[in-house]
């Protein structure tokens, strides 16, 4: 079977698949809207000169009492709620993109290692790897930020981080120790190469397709999580847009029936995250050799 | 003989995983230590608002903050051993009492949502499992998905809008009424404390449904072609025995794990029910203090989180171990 061949079935397969078409399109749709925000929105609802308090809680265009210029409404500050849910994405998409690929990489040397050279090293990291796992990298985040008392996004990535290599590690452990019985290896091995050309060459490229799946499940799980935990006010600081903060500050107007402070902006996090997680399953199948 | 040398692997086996849990315990302990110190000066927060720098020094001696962190340290662990935690800056009262008092609430609220993921995901499964291609399936199949998809905090807040502000038969936060029974506060007894548990039960159940869902389901199929099943079927056995004796036992086991395995999870997520249906449990008390920067509640928990999280692994690896003798005790 050759590449092109490969490459071109999994094209025609994405194609035939709708969920895996809409899927993407949602998160497609995203990344266009949180990269284009400062163009596409129609107020910087973090510029203090551009807000004014004068339009608080206005209900969505098409209600009654709704004002041209403010599509769903505005919040309590009177932010414009479509831009900050554009501007929200940004914040999600580069946590959860920064998550995957710090904790990707990291997570992918250490299964790497652990898996290839085994002994110590492997009891130790996946020893580790299990207590972690079972604090969960949910618990550890939110424990980790109330302790330490900081905000910010790099701090919530590296928060997020702590316990989320785990996944990785442990897929490419369990990937390597399949990988490294081929008889390839062993003929590269035979041939004298070496330990670091081995694990480039010849364990890394085989043995990683199952982190892809890793990867979008992962994308979306750690996008909830970042909602979580500036809903529970832990995560970004007040300063910085983020869809779970917005639903934190509509939750104080749902009893007044200003549904929308919470619903456009939960609804914007359902569908980005729904769109990664159809392409992940998806993904699943399409990688996984004994589902035809 | 065999069993003897059995009993001893398991023996061996068990004491490693302490050995291991304690470790464990000890890094926490050191985590919380090193933050607890980090955070600024603890004589200054001890000492109080209007404390002159006389009275700080003095603080600093009684507690024993001007020895080298070494002893600190294994003063802070003594302590802890004891359950001493030290006072809670901001109510000048212990911070373990303080917590346990609010376990109750939330032990009850935990307990329940395990039961209803439980019930659902496992029941749900099996449906799913024995007709996997009626429509009926396919739809909770994707009901799945959008479950997986929903945050915590949304399925709560949206439950909140239907069930609490339009329909208005449900209460939209608090407790309700308690019945205490010894230093216990049930809110079983009473009409209006079931009410209350109702919608913050599902939404902390919620998150984990769809995980033991889509792991019955998976289990079953594999299991449900099994030769000794068809054997059952030849037999002339009446389906329910079937499914429910000779298939689902098999499949309980990766169940029961995970949902030990994810208690870390359930403690996370039960923050953010109680945050939302205002619950007076020890995950609203936690979070208050994070807000407050009560840094002895926080380590109090912290411990006593790592303590429960690490007790329900080692107990869960041992009904792995009996439930499944292939196991190696390595």
């Amino acid at each position: 079977m050759s590449k092109g061949f490969f490459k071109s079935k999994l094209v025609h397969d994405f194609f035939h698949d709708p969920s895996a078409v809409i899927g993407s399109l949602l998160l497609v749709a995203s990344i266009l809207l949180a990269f284009f925000a400062p163009s596409i929105a129609p107020q910087n609802p973090y510029d203090l000169e551009k807000v004014s308090l004068e339009h608080f809680l206005i209900p969505p265009i098409w209600m009654e009492g709704g004002e041209s210029g403010f599509l769903l409404g505005t919040d309590d500050q009177g932010r414009d709620i479509f831009s900050t849910i554009l501007y929200g994405f940004r914040t999600s998409l580069i946590v959860g993109f920064g998550v995957v690929l710090i904790a990707g990489t990291f997570g992918i040397i250490v299964g790497l290692l652990a898996g290839y050279y085994g002994g110590l090293m492997d009891t130790v990291t996946m020893r580790l790897a299990d207590t972690l796992f079972s604090f969960s990298t949910t618990l550890i985040a939110i424990l980790l930020l109330g302790l330490f008392n900081r905000s910010g996004v790099l701090i919530v990535i590296i928060a997020i981080c702590v316990a989320d290599w785990v996944k990785y590690a442990r897929t490419m452990r369990g990937s390597v120790l399949e990988v490294k019985e081929e008889a390839y290896i062993t003929a590269a091995k035979a041939t004298g190469a070496g330990d670091l050309r081995l694990l480039l060459r010849h364990l890394l490229p085989n043995a990683i397709p199952p982190i892809f799946v890793i990867v979008a499940v992962d994308l979306a799980v750690v996008i909830m999580l970042e909602a979580t935990l500036s809903f529970l006010g832990v995560g970004v600081p007040l300063t910085e847009p983020s869809l779970g903060m917005m639903i934190s500050i509509g939750k104080n107007y749902m009893y007044a029936g200003m549904w929308w402070l919470v619903l456009f902006p939960g609804i914007a996090l359902f569908l980005l995250v729904i769109g990664i997680n159809l392409f992940a399953d998806w993904l699943r199948e399409e990688l996984n050799p004994k589902i035809e | 003989m065999l069993r003897s040398c059995l009993i001893y692997s398991m023996f061996t086996y068990i004491v490693r995983r302490l050995i291991q849990g304690i470790v464990v315990l000890l890094a926490v302990s050191f985590i919380c230590f090193i933050v607890f110190r980090s955070a600024g000066d603890p004589a200054v927060s001890m000492a109080g608002q209007y404390a002159t720098f006389q009275d700080i020094e003095e603080v600093r001696k009684v507690f024993g903050l001007d020895k080298p962190y070494y002893i600190q340290y294994i003063r802070f662990i003594a302590n802890a051993l004891q359950g001493n935690f030290g006072l809670s800056f901001v109510n000048r009262v212990p911070a373990l009492p303080l917590i346990l008092e609010r376990l109750p609430a939330t032990v009850e609220l935990a307990t329940c949502a395990i039961f209803i993921s439980v019930v659902f995901g496992v029941g749900l499964g099996v449906l799913v499992s024995l007709k996997p291609y009626l429509v009926r399936n396919r739809l909770i199949m994707a009901g799945s998905l959008f479950n997986i998809s929903m945050p915590t905090f949304l399925t709560g807040i949206l439950l909140i809008m239907v069930f609490a502000v339009y329909l208005k038969i449900l209460p939209p936060f608090g407790r309700g009424e308690t019945v205490t029974i010894g230093f216990w506060r049930t809110g079983f007894l009473t009409w209006s404390g079931i009410k209350h548990l109702i919608l913050p039960a599902f939404t902390l159940g919620m998150y984990q449904l769809a995980v033991l869902l889509r792991l019955t389901r998976a289990g079953m199929r594999e299991v449900l072609t099994e030769e000794y099943i068809k054997t059952a079927w030849a037999k002339g056995l009446p389906p329910r025995k079937v499914i429910f004796k000779h298939a689902l036992r098999n499949v309980l086991i990766p169940v029961v794990t995970m949902t030990g395995l994810q208690f870390g999870e359930l403690i996370a997520f039960s923050f953010v029910t109680e945050l939302i249906f205002q619950w007076p449990g020890a995950g609203n008390l936690l979070l208050t203090s994070i807000f407050e920067q009560d840094q002895p509640v926080i380590v109090t928990y912290v411990m006593l989180a790592a303590l429960v999280i690490l007790t329900i692994n080692i107990i869960v690896d041992i009904l792995y171990a009996i439930l499944n003798p292939k196991i190696r005790y390595e």
